[in-house]
């Protein structure tokens, strides 16, 4: 087996849209064989109703199997010594495992609990923005605010030092980075584990207000480190490669629509449904956690056998016919719930009321105190290869 | 005329039923579901609540 360069085709775009190749599968077949990249091949899953189907169902579509899968130039041994080292990462986890990590956090990321942090949220935002007037134009959107405003909220959140964050940032960035190679990326895995490490250490020594010092705290006897150090670093790194994907991609996309970013600016009543329409037809995830069958099951009409991996197409099926009319059309003014963006079933993103709140703060906020926003280039610099679609660099003037 | 069914064990408080209608949903303090209505019935936003709900904890069943 050997690595590939190639990019998989559950991760091929043009521009913001899935390939076309993806919606023909979507409306023909809904379901292909493709190639990981990583030497084995996957049923893709594309359309909304199936996708909601499997992800609803990790009886039989297992996350936590999926550490059987070979890796090519990974041998047994060190096979097993990562998956061991997968306690506390709620993706790899099923049933009844999963719950019980799952439960432990839900308190944390309560619309009310979201709702308290509201106001920090604005002022970090206007920090962020004050720092980008007083420079003045041209600025790195990524840099200046799409990245550093989400990854200080979810260090707070934390209790990650965000005086390391040269550190994480570049880690997590590399770590979903398909161009970086196998062995390069599961070295960056173990250096965040050190990192993290040192965290639930220092955090059991002396806990804080913080959710590492919560968890230290209240469940301290449950959890194992290993646990405290999986979940801290799915966090941290969920925290980082997502919202800020969202913040880059979501003003490139108003930016194309001028329309409609005057709606996110100007009617704060629809940003809500502005946030669900982005969150749509973004679809930054291409596809989530894969999964195993756990045993013979039908699929869109093809069987799909004990053992055999499978990945859902999240941008595929949230532009599927079944879920929106004109699904291709970004309308800001029609965002409703109910797509894919932040999964289905018990692995549906912990997250997501925070980044909700991120988005809805974030984007009026930048778009009031620039008006005259524009990219300086016609060409955006999508990151194809990353695991989390987004935006490599955006250079903007006001 | 259908009946809303809730299965805390099975929710994994994701808030969306609270998203979708707050006068009916509500999170307790660990983020499970909770009703702040006594019959709620099955009008579009109950449909719509169970429709979103991704951990099935939210169902219709026929009365």
């Amino acid at each position: 087996m050997t690595e590939t360069r190639e990019l998989p085709l559950s991760m091929q775009r043009e521009g913001f849209d899935p390939a076309p190749a993806l919606a023909a599968i979507r409306e023909n077949e809904g379901i292909t064989k493709v190639s990981t990249g990583f030497g084995i091949d996957a049923w893709l899953i594309t359309r909304y109703a199936d996708v909601r189907a499997v992800l609803s169902d990790p009886a039989t579509f297992s996350n936590s199997r999926v550490s059987e899968l070979p890796l090519p130039g990974v041998d047994k041994i060190k096979r097993k010594e990562l998956a061991e080292r997968q306690a506390g990462n709620l993706l790899a986890l099923d049933p009844p495992a999963h719950g019980r990590l799952r439960r432990l956090l839900t308190p944390e990321f309560t619309l009310r609990r979201i709702r308290r942090l509201e106001p920090r949220i604005v002022e970090i935002v206007d920090e962020h923005l004050d720092a980008m007037e007083r420079k003045g134009p041209p600025a790195d959107l990524v840099a200046d605010f799409a990245l550093p405003i989400p990854s200080l909220v979810i260090c707070e959140l934390l209790g990650v030092p965000y005086s390391d964050r040269a550190g994480f940032q570049e880690r997590s960035n590399r770590q979903l980075d398909l161009s970086v190679p196998l062995d390069e990326r599961l070295a960056l895995q173990e250096e965040s584990r050190d990192y993290m490490a040192t965290l639930v250490e220092r955090a059991k020594a002396d806990p804080g207000e913080d959710m590492l010092g919560m968890l230290v705290r209240e469940h301290g006897d449950d959890l194992t480190s290993v646990e405290l150090i999986g979940i801290a670093g799915l966090l941290l790194i969920a925290g980082h490669e997502t919202t800020s994907n969202m913040l880059g991609l979501g003003t490139l996309a108003l930016l194309q629509h001028p329309d409609q970013l005057a709606i996110v600016r100007d009617q704060p009543e629809r940003v809500d449904a502005a946030v669900e329409e982005l969150l749509r037809w973004l679809s930054i995830v291409h596809s989530g956690t894969g999964k195993i069958a756990t045993r013979d099951v039908e699929v869109a009409g093809q069987l799909i056998k004990e053992g055999e991996f499978v990945m859902c197409a999240l941008p595929t099926a949230n532009r599927d016919p079944q879920l929106r009319s004109e699904p291709d059309e970004l309308d800001v003014t029609r965002g409703e719930i109910g797509h894919l963006a932040f999964g289905h079933g018990i692995h549906h993103c912990l997250g997501a009321p925070l980044a909700r709140m991120e988005l809805r703060t974030a984007l009026p906020a930048l778009l009031k105190r620039f008006p005259d926003l524009r990219a300086v280039s016609s060409t955006p610099d999508f990151r194809s290869f990353h695991v989390i679609y987004g935006l490599t660099s955006m250079e903007v003037a006001w | 005329m259908s009946k809303l069914a809730v299965n805390k064990d099975f929710c994994i408080g994701a808030g969306l039923c609270v998203l979708t209608d707050a006068d009916v949903f509500d999170q307790d303090d660990d983020g499970i579901v909770t009703l702040l209505v006594d019959d709620p019935g099955d009008g579009p936003s109950i449909k719509e609540a169970v429709a979103n709900c991704p951990s099935g904890a939210l169902s219709l069943v026929d009365e």
